[in-house]
């Protein structure tokens, strides 16, 4: 693997963009365009404070720098550099600012997540959408970019709003039997809408695009509940990681479970194989050859390690988090379904693996931990 | 009459003396002969006078009394004072007896009715003994079963316990994220309490607004609408035209599994039917009744189904479904029942062969081996293995022996090397060369290294004595010619001295 020479940034901001053409990365307030094949600098923004957030418009013609302490947001454009734009939220604060999936609508939700307000880049238009709930995901796009979902609490209750993403028309607004609203989520097909519970009640609902309750899944009271949700790329399956280290799959006919995973953390199952990585530091030499010792130094910072695959069963060292803390680092924190449908991949418990992602052809997984990049290719056998 | 007195006397003797007691216990004792004297005639009469008389004094003899007569001219005459003696001596006697007798019956009434009381006592004893076992039966069996009461009670608490640990900790985890959400709540509360006073003694209210060159034109290069009545309709309308399309889909793709399903379903029942009916229309002739049954009911059932079959797309999905599923769960309990005879009489042509055989000829034979085909197929081939291997076996010996055939020893090696030998006397003369050689070059690397040392040695010392020669050269410039000519001399020793070490080391060598 090869690695080019290391570039600055500043907040892990650094985004390739959805074309695949350029690389937008922040350096405290400037934005830095580069082409992707030759990392040269092909734009250089200023913008008026350092950059909290960036992200690229869905058509990668523009770039969204949001300044979330002086409650501002400027947009640059690539094909035009001297095209400006800037939005000031006022004293009403900002928290946070994204695109919407047509790339000419940002959404800024405002401090204390009084509103949502809805600028258009095409027209004078303003639209403000109140009572956003704070939560863990509280608005989804549809993956065809036509719907919004939002969820909204009022009154101790809490309510699901879609909105039509073409004119911000409100075209349903429903209320959920749920506690607390944590998250919702469109399926791939954007017919569906799974909205959970936090994480005191495991409750997952599921509702037709029009609002109306299809389903409503419950696998256990009192424990723990949900943690994590993802939908399989075809719509067909709903799998639910929850705190106690169980994912659920449910099928999209009925909404009834299909089949439960458990993660034990000894690893018995036959077919299973365990890759464990074993690391070679290079030995340090004695003192008579000093010119050898001037070339080791620099082999050091490169560790040799190589993967060996011990003999079933085993044991997978498990850190025991603190139960008595708020949202403990137990349960199924991360899933991702394979693009083809054939795979999936969870993380369970507290190891250090930030995300999890796979690659669009479906045979390989990339790992991101704190220090570590780990990326796991799956050579399928040829039938004959 | 002395007769009738002693009769009397008796009976007054009877009569006073007979004990009360006796009364009662007549029939235990036996009692001794007081009873009413019947008749003297049974004893004395006044023929046998004499004989009585001569009895009584031996009785009485006997008993210690003395004779009651005495002898005149060898006539016993009856003394009648010691037979009055007798008589009185005797019912002392009597008296003493009869009292002892009393005694002895009062003795005994009081033994038996101690016996009697003891008796009672220990009926009662052993009723209570019976109470008390019963008692002590049912105690333990009272304590057994409380003690697995208690059991099944301390394991219930002990479940209840753990229930209750469970409980607990869950109570505890959601606690803590409540505690966790109102502290947030609460800092956010704060916050926004902050920014309230902020806002309020602010003077300057920014404004919120957008500042921007030009509008961009929309990502579709559409123009935007009006919103009038129609386009909530026409949103409405998309959005529900969104959803029947999916739900198109879906149904297309389960027409789809479900044609295809039912394609297979079909399958599986035609290769059924096949399996089935050709032999069953062979084995027609022999057993009549099931079989044709079987076959007919089998076409017709066939003819049907593939009727209604074709007819399926026009009936109801749901009956149609059932019709297959039945018509598949039919035919499978045939083949199952099918199997379960040909199992049957597989065994039945093993047991009875010459009957059946003729009538199961015909039908069975392709299809069907019966057992006893089987095992005689099974034997031959047993047999042809065993041949073979024998075969095997006996080439490989007479291989064996081919290759080790006893040579004479000579010969043997001589025809072993005889390709080899030229090249063996070869290496030979080279290895000799090569070991002279090697020990050539040992004994010259020795003596170089000797040399060599030793040339160290000379050096070593060669560069000592420069030095002090210089030592001395420096030291003997600052005095005069005197020590010159002196230093002279010793450069002349110390060149002499050095031509020596120089030339010293060339003799060894």
């Amino acid at each position: 693997m090869n690695f080019s020479e290391v570039f600055k940034q500043s907040n892990q901001l650094c985004k390739v963009s959805p074309d695949g053409k350029y690389l937008a990365t922040c350096v405290q307030y400037r934005l830095v365009v580069r082409d992707v094949n030759t990392l040269q600098i092909l734009q250089l923004y200023t913008c008026l404070d350092q950059v909290a957030s960036m992200e690229w418009s869905s058509d990668s013609l523009f770039i969204l720098c949001a300044m979330y302490k002086r409650g501002l947001v400027q947009v640059w454009s690539l094909e035009q550099p001297d095209w400006h734009c800037k939005i000031d939220e006022g004293s009403i604060g900002l928290v946070s600012s994204r695109w919407s999936p047509d790339g000419r609508h940002i959404l800024n939700t405002t401090e204390f997540h009084l509103r949502v307000t809805v600028w258009s880049l095409c027209n004078k238009s303003v639209s403000y959408i109140k009572y956003p709930k704070a939560c863990q995901k509280g608005m989804d796009f549809s993956a065809d970019g036509r719907y919004m979902a939002l969820a909204e609490r009022r009154d101790c209750k809490d309510y699901i709003s879609v909105f039509v993403c073409d004119d911000w028309h409100l075209l349903r607004h429903f209320e959920t039997d749920t506690q607390d609203l944590a998250g919702v989520e469109w399926s791939p097909n954007g017919c569906v809408l799974a909205a959970w519970d936090s994480c005191l009640e495991y409750k997952m609902l599921l509702y037709s695009l029009d609002g109306r309750l299809l389903s409503t899944y419950s696998a256990y009271e009192w424990s723990l509940g949900i943690k994590s949700v993802a939908w399989s790329p075809s719509s067909q399956f709903l799998a639910i990681g929850s705190y106690d280290e169980k994912v659920r799959i449910l099928n999209h006919i009925t909404w009834k479970k299909l089949t439960e995973f458990e993660h034990h953390p000894t690893i018995t199952n036959s077919k299973a194989v365990v890759f464990k990585e074993v690391e070679k530091r290079p030995v340090i030499p004695t003192e008579d050859l000093s010119i050898q010792q001037i070339a080791m130094e620099s082999s050091l910072f490169d560790i040799q390690s190589k993967y060996e695959i011990p003999p079933l069963p085993v044991q997978v060292p498990v850190v025991k988090p603190d139960p008595d803390r708020a949202n403990p680092k137990i349960g199924i924190s991360a899933i991702a379904f394979s693009v083809d449908n054939r795979y999936l991949a969870t993380k369970n418990g507290g190891f250090q693996v930030q995300s999890l992602f796979w690659h669009c052809s479906g045979d390989s997984v990339v790992l991101l931990g704190k220090d570590q990049l780990c990326l796991c290719y799956m050579a399928t056998d040829e039938e004959k | 009459m002395p007769e009738s007195s002693f009769e009397d006397i008796n009976n007054i003797y009877v009569s006073s003396t007979m004990p009360p007691s006796r009364q009662y216990s007549q029939s235990t004792i036996p009692l001794l002969p007081f009873r009413h004297y019947i008749g003297n005639t049974e004893f004395c009469t006044e023929n046998n006078t004499s004989e009585c008389m001569l009895y009584i004094s031996q009785e009485l003899l006997a008993l210690g009394f003395p004779s009651i007569f005495f002898d005149l001219n060898g006539l016993r005459e009856l003394d009648v004072i010691s037979a009055l003696n007798s008589m009185y001596g005797l019912l002392q006697m009597h008296r003493r007896a009869v009292g002892m007798l009393a005694e002895l019956e009062v003795e005994q009434l009081r033994v038996s009715s101690d016996l009697h009381c003891q008796q009672l006592t220990n009926s009662k004893l052993k009723d209570q003994l019976e109470l008390s076992k019963k008692e002590n039966l049912r105690l333990c069996e009272r304590e057994r079963q409380l003690e697995a009461n208690t059991k099944a009670l301390h394991h219930c608490l002990k479940n209840e316990k753990e229930e209750v640990q469970k409980l607990q900790n869950v109570i505890a985890s959601r606690a803590s994220q409540y505690n966790h959400n109102l502290k947030r709540k609460e800092r956010e509360f704060g916050k926004l309490k902050e920014r309230l006073n902020q806002l309020l003694t602010d003077k300057k209210d920014k404004k919120q607004g957008m500042d921007v060159l030009n509008y961009v034109g929309r990502s579709d290069g559409k123009r935007s609408q009006w919103k009038t009545g129609k386009t909530d309709s026409r949103h409405e309308s998309d959005m529900y035209k969104a959803l029947l399309n999916e739900f198109d889909k879906h149904q297309r793709e389960l027409m789809i599994e479900n044609a295809e399903l039912k394609k297979v379903l079909q399958q599986i029942k035609q290769e059924m039917v096949g399996i089935l009916s050709p032999k069953r229309q062979s084995g027609e002739t022999q057993k009549e009744e099931k079989p044709k049954e079987f076959t007919d009911q089998q076409i017709a059932s066939d003819e049907e189904e593939e009727n209604s079959f074709k007819g399926t797309s026009e009936m109801s999905c749901e009956h149609a479904r059932e019709q297959l599923s039945n018509s598949i769960r039919q035919q499978w309990r045939k083949l199952k029942d099918h199997m379960a005879n040909l199992d049957n009489k597989g065994i039945l042509k093993h047991e009875s062969p010459p009957a059946s055989l003729v009538h199961l000829g015909q039908g069975i034979n392709e299809e069907m081996i019966s057992k006893e085909v089987h095992q005689e197929e099974m034997e031959r081939l047993k047999l042809e293995i065993q041949q073979c291997k024998d075969f095997i076996h006996t080439q490989q010996q007479l291989l064996q022996q081919q290759l080790s055939t006893p040579w004479d020893e000579e010969t043997a090696a001589v025809l072993t090397d005889c390709y080899m030998l030229e090249e063996k006397e070869r290496l030979k003369e080279e290895w000799k060369t090569f070991e002279e050689q090697k020990k050539n070059f040992e004994m010259e690397r020795r003596t170089f290294t000797e040399a060599a040392i030793r040339l160290g040695h000379e050096r070593k010392m060669f560069e000592e004595d420069r030095a002090t020669w210089l030592k001395h050269q420096f030291l003997n410039m600052t005095f005069t010619d005197q020590m010159n000519l002196k230093t002279q001399n010793t450069l002349s020793e110390y060149a002499v001295q050095e031509q020596k070490h120089i030339s010293s080391p060339k003799t060894p060598l």
